[in-house]
């Protein structure tokens, strides 16, 4: 192959990747109702968004769960990256099989048994089994993420560290956290991110008083193709842009600081 | 010490607590509810029966299952087809390193974004006065617009373009690991393009081919919005049928029954992503 096949072949992968959200961008700011053609500039659909107060409620929702779930998650995803790291202990490697059959396993299995879960219990389905169901699926992500970051550490800082009198408690609080910082910040925002996403969990395990913001556009989208959709994707897409380019950022960073 | 062993059975308690209730168990609750029959006011009635299973063999299951396998197969190889040339161009490409992570993040992007939006702005291409009907008519291609959305074909390419990045990460991944002086060697001792590639080059990058097969796969047959949105009347994952058991239906065993399936199949597809990678351990050391 010569470089200009190569080269063409690239460039086609990523049109085909990005060509369609971009023409999404572009027609939420089409001054038109239905017409494809250009019609010119408007920030209408946006200012339709920003006084929907059904839409605001739902955003709220999508926030507080995306920020609680990720924050629990990371706190439970780092201590079970560091467990697997450090301690030998009874059904370890089950519990590493377990995160990862997580991580590949399909959406709607876990939706379901969630959901039986809740119904065995009669709990109602709302803001709580949302956030349990929340955490559930992107701690397993977490923990990957600060796992592959752990295993390019020196095991003698902690031998050291031990020696000099250190508890465990103290090696993770002052060397280990400090160390896997970005690790961690990159966990939350991929967590955050999941979270703010999720459609097909969340779809079985919320109730209609707890909507949230991917549910909202996967039935807006149902039920028709209104201009606002377009501004509302367009907004959702660049917040998740603009988080996973932090992260990623966040863990190049954190990868230069551990081969230093 | 007492402290040490605190903070240690703390953590692993906590994680194996949170794993066994929110995981372990609601899987065998899935499992047991498919072994028990549909109840009249409840949604179940503890008595065993394997009649779900027995039922999945019917005529119309075995058709749903039958055709969301094949347009899953359909995806998975397409999305290789596409992928493995460009994740194999992109992790020998020599460029700087900022450049080559600029380009990765690039396929990272979508990988982490919502397919639903994606999705959807595959539905403004694809409609009846979309772009790609309008550029068509333009064009004098076709007299009137092409019936493009709600088809089996938008289901699929809808499912292609939302998992693409699933399959090219980690072929990209492996391929980076390999050595490259592997190719050289056999070219030099007269190995044509084609013998390099199924010789050397497929068997070695297998790991990759099976993880993003399954990454791929897997989430072909259960994405149920992308075909609830793309796909016509009778585009029907397996992904729909559970959905539909569940929410339309009120069948919870049967639902549960499918998604045992389902497990099933994922766990097949492990068993053969570790049997790859084992091999290929077996290689490296020759």
């Amino acid at each position: 192959m010569n470089k200009v096949t190569k080269i063409s072949y690239c460039a086609f992968i990523y049109a085909f990747l990005y060509i369609p959200i971009i023409i999404l961008v572009i027609y939420s700011f089409n001054n038109a109702e239905y017409s494809l053609v250009w019609h010119g500039f408007t920030l209408e659909w946006y200012r339709h968004l920003w006084q929907d107060n059904d839409l605001q409620l739902v955003t709220m929702h999508s926030l507080a769960v995306g920020v609680l779930a990720a924050s629990t998650a990371t706190l439970l995803g780092t201590i079970a990256a560091v467990s697997l790291y450090r301690y030998q202990f009874f059904g370890k490697k089950i519990l590493h099989s377990l995160l990862f059959i997580l991580i590949v396993s399909p959406d709607i299995v876990m939706a379901i048994s969630l959901l039986i879960l809740f119904s065995a219990l009669k709990i109602n389905l709302g803001f709580w089994t949302l956030l349990l169901s929340h955490i559930t699926f992107c701690l397993p992500f977490v923990a990957v993420t600060v796992y592959g970051r752990l295993i390019g550490f020196d095991k003698n800082i902690f031998e050291a560290a031990r020696d000099l009198g250190a508890h465990d408690f103290t090696i993770f609080r002052k060397i280990i956290v400090p160390l896997l910082w970005p690790a961690i910040i990159a966990g939350w925002l991929l967590s955050f991110t999941l979270s703010l996403d999720d459609v097909i969990i969340s779809f079985f395990v919320t109730g209609p008083e707890y909507n949230i913001l991917p549910l909202q556009i996967f039935s807006m989208v149902r039920l028709g193709v209104k201009p606002e959709i377009n501004a509302l994707c367009t907004v959702l897409f660049v917040i998740t842009l603009f988080i996973v380019c932090v992260s990623q950022l966040a863990l190049s960073k954190n990868k230069r600081g551990v081969n230093a | 010490m007492l402290r040490k062993l605190t903070f240690k059975n703390f953590s692993i308690g906590s994680i194996w607590l949170w794993l066994a209730i929110f995981a372990l168990i609601p899987n065998l609750l899935v499992l047991l509810t498919s072994l028990v029959e549909q109840g009249d006011t409840e949604l179940i009635r503890l008595q065993l029966t394997f009649a779900h299973y027995s039922n999945l063999l019917d005529s119309v299951y075995l058709r749903i299952f039958a055709r969301s396998i094949f347009i899953a197969l359909e995806v998975t190889f397409i999305c290789l087809l596409l992928g493995y040339p460009f994740a194999f161009i992109l992790a020998r490409l020599r460029l700087s390193e900022r450049m080559k992570s600029l380009l990765l993040l690039l396929v990272i992007i979508p990988f982490w974004t919502s397919s639903l939006i994606r999705t959807y702005a595959i539905v403004i291409i694809l409609k009846a006065k979309g772009i790609l009907n309008t550029c068509l008519l333009h064009l004098g291609l076709i007299d009137q617009p092409l019936q493009l959305l709600y088809t089996n074909t938008a289901a699929v390419i809808g499912l292609i373009y939302a998992l693409l990045p699933f399959m090219i990460l980690p072929l990209y991944a492996n391929i980076e690991k390999l050595d490259s002086r592997l190719l050289d060697v056999a070219r030099d001792l007269g190995a044509n393009s084609w013998q390099i590639l199924w010789k050397i080059l497929l068997p070695l990058t297998l790991p990759g081919i099976i993880a993003g097969s399954t990454l791929v796969l897997l989430p072909a047959m259960s994405l149920f919005y992308i075909s609830n949105i793309l796909g016509g009347a009778k585009t029907m994952l397996i992904g729909n049928l559970i959905e539909n058991q569940f929410l339309a239906a009120r069948n919870w065993p049967m639902g549960s029954a499918v998604s045992v399936v389902l497990t099933l199949l994922m766990a097949l597809m492990l068993l053969a992503y570790n049997k790859s990678r084992d091999n290929n351990v077996e290689t490296d050391l020759l």
